[in-house]
């Protein structure tokens, strides 16, 4: 990587939201750090789902079976053998892995590669097919991860789930792994690679006449994808602490999906504000499901109506700003610096 | 295993995969006419559940009244969700209205949630369809047997209104040629409206009917079920009627024959459907009864 202009101001920005996030984990409430944890995580897992449908242009549905994938392999590694022995009471856990331990770095990164091999083996069938087959498919494969989960009982503990993991997740786990995401996709964006998945998602025709081996450029898109679920996995069963098939359900996939959709498919600067967006709106709305007094008029408050919410705000953006927040195009320090250059002028 | 269990699996698997069948047959309706994935078709189903649960629990009406009026009202869901949602998507992209369709199904099904909460509702189910009949031995629930039969007949309607009816020419039209049919001053959006009645009125009927098999409903139990439809569909072949009735018809045999003979694979019978899905789009993708994707036959 050269040394110029716009790298450096990357990297300036990069070490100022470090000292963002040293600062805040020293001032800012349990809550408010619990919140950004969750859009640190959320935003890994939307870019890279945003990678392979945005950028690349596959439409599928698979993020909540590669992050309960990751979620269990990570899980499974960091549990001690005296938690496993003492939670498995259906039947025991298999030898191998019960004996099993080690700490929080290699256990995300071998849940993270883990989930990148799956994503890899999942890819040779499944991108046989385009469209709406594929999200189909991919759909498939989050309820049959399910299923699966459910019932080989001397692995995953069957319906009962993991319990007590050790909480090793906390803010700076979330923001250095965000951020690495982040670098690592922006780049594959930027290369040769990201260019031949944006051919492939403005015509795949076009693609193949032009000599790129398309199988192999979704394969990259969709395992790098794998890996950064299988991480973000990880980290959110370390910070939710209990985890069974039921913790990663559709309805995970569908909040990636309004995050990606609203900052714009293909877009990494959308993703990041949508998330943020997403997240945080999704804290705020908590209040119309609360009990609450208006000048001494009571309204109960409505569970689930969060979600009822979100599906609408899905209907009206794909109805009437298609093109999300920002449209497949990206933030450039060559744009900020014209626009301030410009308002001098 | 003898011969009594053997016919009584059947049996139900007949009847399970007729209510696949029907929900498959709106899945491939809506994707021939304007080729689209529609993914609240199966919450269509929990809606003409909890519709007729209303009608019966709630609002005290015999139960064929409660029944009609809910597969009506769920005929008038579908075609509104296709007003609001999908008719300004129509010359968006496929995936556009394939994201509006998940959003909907989504919104279907938590503001179900927010109606009726998230704890499962016991369905009334009326005793002529509670009992069983015993035939030489062999002990057949009623409502096995009556399920097949009221899908063949709704199929039959169906079959006559595609063929024989002005309505059903201009549907067969307009699944090989939308814009030519367009042209040819077929009203287009009312005739989509009408295949959005039939497929959500048939899905509907399905519900109602599962309701009386498995008599516990709550808002997300139309995703399984539609999902496997939708394979169904596929499996038969997209875009032909006849097709997604058969491919219902596998589907919920070979469900039900997995189980009884594999009592240990029983707990993965969900992913049976996809793994039936996989293969057939990797070797048959155009399905049993299809020939050319591009082309629709109903």
């Amino acid at each position: 990587m050269k040394i110029d202009r716009n790298n450096i101001l990357t990297a300036l920005s990069i070490l100022a939201f470090f000292l963002f996030v040293w600062w805040g984990n020293h001032h800012l409430t349990a809550y408010a750090v619990r919140i950004w944890e969750d859009t640190l995580i959320f935003l890994m897992l939307a870019a890279g789902y945003n990678l392979i449908n945005g950028v690349a242009g596959q439409f599928s549905l698979e993020p909540n079976g590669f992050v309960a994938i990751g979620a269990y392999v990570t899980a499974i590694l960091i549990l001690t053998p005296a938690q496993k022995e003492s939670m498995f009471i259906i039947e025991p856990m298999v030898p191998w892995l019960a004996h099993l331990h080690m700490s929080f770095l290699p256990a995300l990164i071998i849940g993270g590669i883990v989930t990148a091999i799956v994503g890899f083996i999942l890819g040779f069938p499944v991108f046989r097919v385009r469209g709406d087959y594929l999200a189909i498919v991919t759909l498939g494969f989050g309820l049959t991860i399910r299923v699966v989960s459910n019932n080989t009982i001397t692995i995953t503990n069957g319906a009962l789930g993991l319990k007590g993991l050790p909480t090793y997740t906390n803010i700076w786990w979330c923001a250095v792994w965000a951020v690495l995401a982040m670098i690592v996709i922006m780049r594959i964006v930027d290369s040769a690679f990201g260019r031949a998945m944006k051919a492939i998602r403005d015509d795949e025709d076009a693609a193949i006449a032009m000599g790129i081996n398309t199988l192999w450029m979704k394969q990259i898109a969709f395992v790098t994808a794998a890996f950064f679920e299988g991480v973000g996995g990880g980290l959110l069963a370390s910070l939710i602490t209990i985890i069974s098939p039921t913790v990663f359900t559709f309805f995970l996939t569908f909040e990636l999906l309004i995050i990606i959709v609203v900052g714009g498919l293909g877009s990494m600067t959308g993703t990041v504000i949508a998330t943020v967006l997403v997240v945080w709106g999704s804290e705020l709305l908590r209040v119309v499901e609360q009990p609450m007094n208006i000048f001494g008029l009571h309204i109960p408050g409505i569970p689930g109506m969060r979600m009822v919410v979100f599906s609408i705000l899905l209907i009206v953006v794909m109805i009437f700003a298609r093109e999300g927040i920002m449209g497949q195009r990206e933030f450039s320090w060559d744009w900020l610096l014209n626009k301030i250059k410009g308002k001098r002028a | 295993m003898n011969l009594t269990i053997v016919l009584q699996q059947l049996v139900n698997g007949i009847s399970l995969g007729s209510l696949y069948g029907l929900v498959a047959i709106g899945y491939t309706m809506v994707y021939g006419v304007i080729r689209l994935i529609n993914f609240a078709h199966g919450d269509i189903m929990m809606v003409g559940m909890y519709f007729a649960f209303t009608g019966i629990a709630m609002l005290f009406l015999p139960w064929w009244a409660a029944f009609l009026l809910s597969m009506l009202a769920s005929a008038l869901v579908g075609v509104i969700i296709d007003r609001v949602a999908y008719k300004p998507l129509r010359n968006a992209s496929r995936i556009s209205a394939l994201i509006t369709a998940i959003g909907v199904s989504f919104f279907l099904e938590n503001s179900f949630l927010v109606i009726y909460g998230g704890v499962p509702k016991a369905f009334p189910v009326p005793s002529l369809f509670g009992g069983a009949v015993n035939i030489h031995g062999v002990i057949f629930p009623n409502i096995a047997i009556i399920t097949p039969i009221v899908a063949i007949i709704f199929l039959m309607i169906l079959l006559f209104i595609l063929h024989k009816t002005k309505y059903g020419m201009a549907m067969r039209a307009l699944s090989l040629d939308f814009e030519t049919v367009r042209i040819m001053g077929v009203n287009v959006d009312l005739v989509i409206s009408v295949v959005f009645a039939i497929g959500s009125f048939l899905a509907a009927l399905s519900g109602i009917f599962w309701a009386m098999r498995y008599p516990a409903i709550n808002p997300l139990i139309g995703i399984m079920p539609g999902l496997k439809a939708f394979a169904a569909a596929v499996l038969g072949g997209i875009g032909s009627v006849a097709g997604a009735a058969i491919g219902g018809f596998i589907i919920g045999i070979s469900e039900i024959l997995i189980v009884a003979l594999f009592p240990s694979l029983a707990g993965y019978k969900d992913a049976f459907a996809f793994l039936f899905l996989i293969f057939v789009l990797l070797f048959k993708p155009t399905g049993i009864m299809g020939e050319d994707l591009e082309r629709g036959r109903f």
